[in-house]
């Protein structure tokens, strides 16, 4: 199948505005995506290490905070569970679904592989600094116009925007 | 009034909910094309700008929507979620995402998008970022100092800076369009295509009108507090606003009325004077609280009388104006306000040798109430302030 155009940028920016609007008079919350990384790792944790979790101060810490319910019993998990099947159902209609290795002219796949494993790392790690990611911090953030979210949003874009130039190898 | 969670939809259909909004997410994302690393990235090198047309229209569209139902009352500023500033910690943690961002070329979201549709890439980066997240967890007391320091609380834009949101919502607005309009020219230098400033086609008059209709929507949008409390502040206004009233002795009957079920007393002086002494089934009701969700619900039974009292009358006047502008039905202010009560029933003097059957038949009711509701107010035990069981939406990552 031929793979089909993407939306027009704009119009599918005025969805997903309208679609984050509709989240936040619904259930008074964003969207956000890094939220389900933590539940699923603490969730991980305190299946093979329950005695770790109950000692350490970080799963005390969220435990008490989420009133100790089941992490995997998470708003954010379940909207991931959805994000994966709209995706999926997405790249199905317009014929991309495809098992590939996406990656710059100029970059190997070794490269590839190494930037996408420690660029996921770094999200790990800003993402709980941020207290949340694009969607969980700066564009929901943006929407409620909290001014975390926004030093978030100007962190994330700006620093991209600086380490860009050093790492043109990978991309360009 | 929204949040509609927990009270309208109930926190397992809010799990339903979750799924559905979730599909809709990433069918979006993956239509506008962020399932590609490439696309993504392309925002920092100049030659796709999808991203920013994509994140700055959704938070655009998002924020004036979001005035929009606090300018119609549909939504309680109080019970959402406002991420937490932590300055230091947004920053660090801000950079080493953007850093991220240029290695790994996905963002979260984005990265499940890509995943599911099956790029290698996204799948290892989401390894990465389970690593990540299990570094911070077991590395927490390394990062503890740097994630709690500098906490400002929750505020908004509009208070940091302290301008009016829509002012913001405009300037954002403005920004946006303009930068929309020069990274078009960008995008077609980097890629070597012919530059045309000004290009006249449908989807770019679509796009101007939509520009200048959220322009507009983002100066209309007035929180609604803001303007109705700026509306009760000329005194012609509100002396002339059409108001049901009840006369002193009216409610001083009602009172003494031991059938009496539909009269509610809602009580607008300060916490000092309320407890001091209070009129019986009388409710402490601060201006904020007619905006809540919680204690508005009050003023909606059915089939009830609300009066409004406060010690002078203008004061009853402006708040049931502005209940009455927020669609509360059933509003009466007391003629005098409580000065007027205290003066012509509590601290009533009888008139000497009355001349008509009228002021007898005050100087009888006057005096009899005088005695009883001194007596009720004494056993009415004040219930204090509308409790506020209200929570705020759980959110952020």
């Amino acid at each position: 199948m031929e793979e089909k155009k993407y939306m027009n940028p704009y119009l599918a920016g005025l969805l997903l505005g309208l679609l984050l609007l509709t989240t936040i008079y619904i259930t008074g919350r964003g969207l956000g995506a890094s939220g389900a990384i933590k539940s699923t790792v603490v969730a991980t944790i305190k299946f093979i290490a329950p005695d770790h979790t109950s000692n350490t101060k970080f799963y005390q810490e969220y435990s008490k905070e989420n009133e100790g319910a089941n992490p995997l019993l998470n708003w954010l998990v379940f909207e991931i569970i959805g994000v994966l099947i709209g995706a999926f159902i997405s790249g199905l209609i317009s014929g991309r679904l495809d098992l590939k290795l996406e990656k710059g002219p100029n970059s190997t796949t070794r490269m590839r592989i190494f930037g996408a494993l420690i660029g996921g790392l770094l999200w790990g790690i800003g993402s709980q600094l941020g207290r949340g990611c694009t969607s969980g911090a700066a564009l929901s953030g943006l929407a409620v116009m909290s001014t975390g979210g926004l030093l978030v949003m100007i962190s994330i874009f700006g620093g991209a925007y600086g380490f860009a130039y050093f790492l043109r190898k990978f991309w360009i | 009034m929204g949040p509609l969670v927990p009270d309208i939809i109930s926190p397992n259909l809010n799990y339903v909910i979750a799924l559905i909004i979730g599909g809709l997410f990433g069918m979006i994302l993956e239509q506008a094309g962020f399932s590609s690393s490439r696309k993504l990235v392309g925002l920092f090198y100049g030659y796709d700008f999808t991203v920013l047309r994509v994140f700055f229209t959704a938070g655009i569209v998002a924020m004036i929507g979001v005035l929009g139902l606090f300018h119609f009352g549909l939504l309680d500023i109080n019970l959402i979620y406002i991420n937490p500033t932590y300055i230091w910690s947004a920053i660090v943690g801000g950079l080493i995402m953007g850093l991220g961002f240029v290695l790994g070329g996905y963002c979260p979201g984005t990265s499940f998008c890509a995943a599911s549709i099956g790029k290698i890439d996204a799948m290892i980066f989401i390894g990465g970022a389970f690593i990540g997240v299990l570094i911070f967890t077991e590395g927490y007391p390394i990062f503890e100092s740097l994630y709690k320091s500098a906490y400002i609380g929750t505020p908004r834009i509009s208070d940091t800076f302290n301008i009016s949101p829509n002012l913001f919502a405009f300037i954002l607005t403005l920004t946006a369009l303009i930068t929309f309009y020069f990274v078009s020219i960008i995008e077609k230098k980097v890629n070597k295509e012919e530059v045309k400033f000004i290009r006249i086609n449908k989807t770019n008059i679509i796009i101007a009108i939509s520009g200048i209709i959220l322009l507009i929507l983002s100066v209309n949008f007035i929180d609604r507090k803001t303007y109705l409390l700026r509306l009760v502040q000329d005194e012609y206004f509100v002396k002339s606003y059409p108001l049901k009233e009840m006369s002193v002795d009216e409610l001083a009957f009602r009172l003494l009325d031991k059938s009496e079920q539909r009269l509610q007393i809602i009580d607008f002086r300060n916490d000092k004077s309320y407890s001091e002494w209070s009129l019986p089934r009388s409710t402490l009701f601060t201006v904020d609280n007619l905006f809540e969700k919680e204690p508005s619900q009050f003023l909606r039974y059915r089939h009830t009388d609300n009066l409004f009292v406060a010690d002078d009358e203008m004061v009853e006047r402006k708040m049931a104006i502005v209940a009455h502008k927020m669609g509360f039905k059933n509003i009466k202010i007391l003629k005098g306000g409580l000065n007027a009560f205290k003066k012509n029933i509590l601290e009533f003097e009888p008139i000497n040798e009355p001349k008509t059957i009228d002021e007898q038949w005050l100087n009888r009711f006057r005096s009899r109430a005088k005695v009883e509701i001194l007596e009720l107010i004494k056993k009415n035990k004040p219930s204090g302030p509308v409790k506020k069981k209200q929570k705020r939406a759980l959110g952020g990552c």
